[in-house]
């Protein structure tokens, strides 16, 4: 069970559909191994529902009245019949849903690019200002010393590390901004596979330089 | 409630909905919805040349003197029964009732996120027709009707506007790390009707709602809305914590 959650407001802004897509991508990762911020992320959704339907009425014209209805017959519908789901042995269990449909392919058979200690593979790289990355920290190891430009979100998917006094395991997320100087060391039993998303736009507010968010029941 | 002109449309099965037009309220706008049989009686019905730039569109009045309402709101549970008639049987009157309803609404919801008229027509088409077509999928133990449109009219403008696609969990996939103790919280919740959410938000003060309208139809980051509102981001920080919690409390008292 993942003890360090993103800050409330990040998963409003999942469900609202305001957080940019790499950071969706982190936020739905967790929320994946997460029952905890799932009812959450629910909890805001319903919050949506409500303010839709006190938005207010417009006039919606007849003529898409009459397209949508002209259209009912042949729209087929979708039945819920799951999509094919790999077995759990077939499965990369470590990647949930979505990323693993963002990947397509177990960890070990990713383009890999090995930077120091740390290999990085890269994705996602249509959006401006912001990096979206798997990380393979080798066991035991420490990535080099660093800050970030902006605020960066890790997300462990296997093994863990441990960041000035503090360790996080699988589903943990690390928030990290400008201030943030940090090195984190990957536990000595097995790799650490990360997702790590960098905002340059985005700036962490309030007196704490790292932020982390054990879970506080509003 | 409405006492004024109304108009609705005919379609090959019968009325599919009545236009009500409130001019004391709201001008001529007005919105969709569709009265029971009983609820038209004494009203004088209009052929349709009469309605101004009417196409399908029928016009009918109280009866003179009046003090008649015509109730026209739908209520939470109408709109389950709704969903479920399309899900189970593609009732095509019960669809239309749920798009006069919602499709007001869900175009609003665009114009309100910078879609111009005719992209908001486009969406409302599309996540109409989404609705229709994803209808056997709705579970009304998991979200309501409203939360249930709302998620999909915010996916569809993320996937045509933004043209990014929407991250999201997979509730079939063998990865996910299932709800093993349900908590009380979730149970509450799954008994809960939209109305109890929407009085629950008209009962907070104007700054806590107006920055909840803000984070969910503006498009706005948090960071965004401090910008736009010239406030620190701590202060909207705090609101939508303080909102939330307020909610949060309103509700498991009424839960």
């Amino acid at each position: 069970m993942a003890k360090f959650h993103p800050e409330p407001e990040m998963l409003m802004e999942y469900a609202a559909g305001s957080a940019s897509e790499p950071i969706s991508l982190v936020i739905a990762t967790h929320v994946a191994v997460c029952p905890e911020c799932r009812s959450r992320v629910a909890e805001y959704e319903e919050l949506g529902g409500a303010l839709l339907e006190d938005i207010g009425d417009g006039d919606v014209d007849q003529r898409v009245f009459d397209k949508v209805f002209s259209q009912l017959d042949a729209a087929t519908p979708e039945i819920c019949e799951p999509a094919a789901q790999p077995t759990e042995e077939e499965a990369d269990l470590r990647i949930p849903n979505p990323l693993r449909s963002y990947l397509g392919r177990p960890l070990e058979d990713l383009a890999w690019k090995k930077k120091g200690p740390v290999e990085e593979f890269e994705f996602l790289t249509d959006c401006p200002g912001v990096t979206t990355r798997l990380l393979k920290i080798k066991s035991g190891k420490a990535m080099p010393r660093h800050t970030h430009e902006g605020m960066e979100l890790t997300l462990v998917l296997a093994g863990g590390f441990t960041d000035q006094g503090l360790h996080f395991g699988r589903g943990d997320i690390e928030v990290a901004d400008t201030q943030t100087d940090h090195a984190p060391v990957a536990d000595e039993r097995e790799d650490c596979y990360c997702l790590a998303v960098n905002d340059k736009r985005l700036r962490l507010t309030g007196p704490l330089s790292r932020f982390v968010n054990p879970f506080i029941r509003l | 409630m409405i006492t004024d002109v109304h108009s609705f449309s005919i379609q090959n099965e019968g009325i599919l909905g009545v236009r009500a037009i409130n001019r004391n309220r709201r001008g001529l706008s007005g919105s969709w919805a569709l009265p029971k049989t009983s609820e038209l009686e004494g009203f004088r019905i209009l052929s349709p040349g009469m309605a101004l730039g009417g196409n399908s569109d029928w016009f009918i009045r109280p009866p003179m003197n009046s003090t008649k309402d015509l109730q026209v709101e739908i209520k939470a549970e109408d709109l389950t029964a709704l969903m479920e008639a399309v899900a189970a049987h593609k009732d095509k009157s019960s669809f239309a009732r749920l798009f006069n309803y919602f499709a007001p609404k869900v175009r609003a919801y665009m114009l309100r996120l910078g879609a111009d008229a005719g992209a908001a027509d486009d969406l409302v088409q599309d996540v109409m027709l989404t609705v229709w077509r994803r209808a056997p999928q709705f579970d009304p133990a998991k979200a309501g009707v409203g939360t249930w449109i709302f998620t999909i009219a915010r996916n569809r403008r993320i996937d045509v506007i933004r043209k990014e696609r929407r991250p999201e969990i997979d509730p079939n996939d063998p990865a996910l790390v299932a709800n093993d103790a349900p908590s009380a919280d979730a149970a509450l919740q799954q008994k809960r009707d939209q109305s109890s959410v929407r009085a629950a938000i008209s009962e907070l003060p104007e700054a806590q709602a107006q920055i909840l309208r803000l984070a969910f139809f503006e498009d706005l980051s948090h960071g965004e809305i401090a910008n736009e509102l010239d406030l620190p981001l701590g202060t909207i920080k705090s609101r939508i914590r303080l909102a939330t919690e307020k909610l949060r409390t309103k509700l498991s008292e009424i839960g």
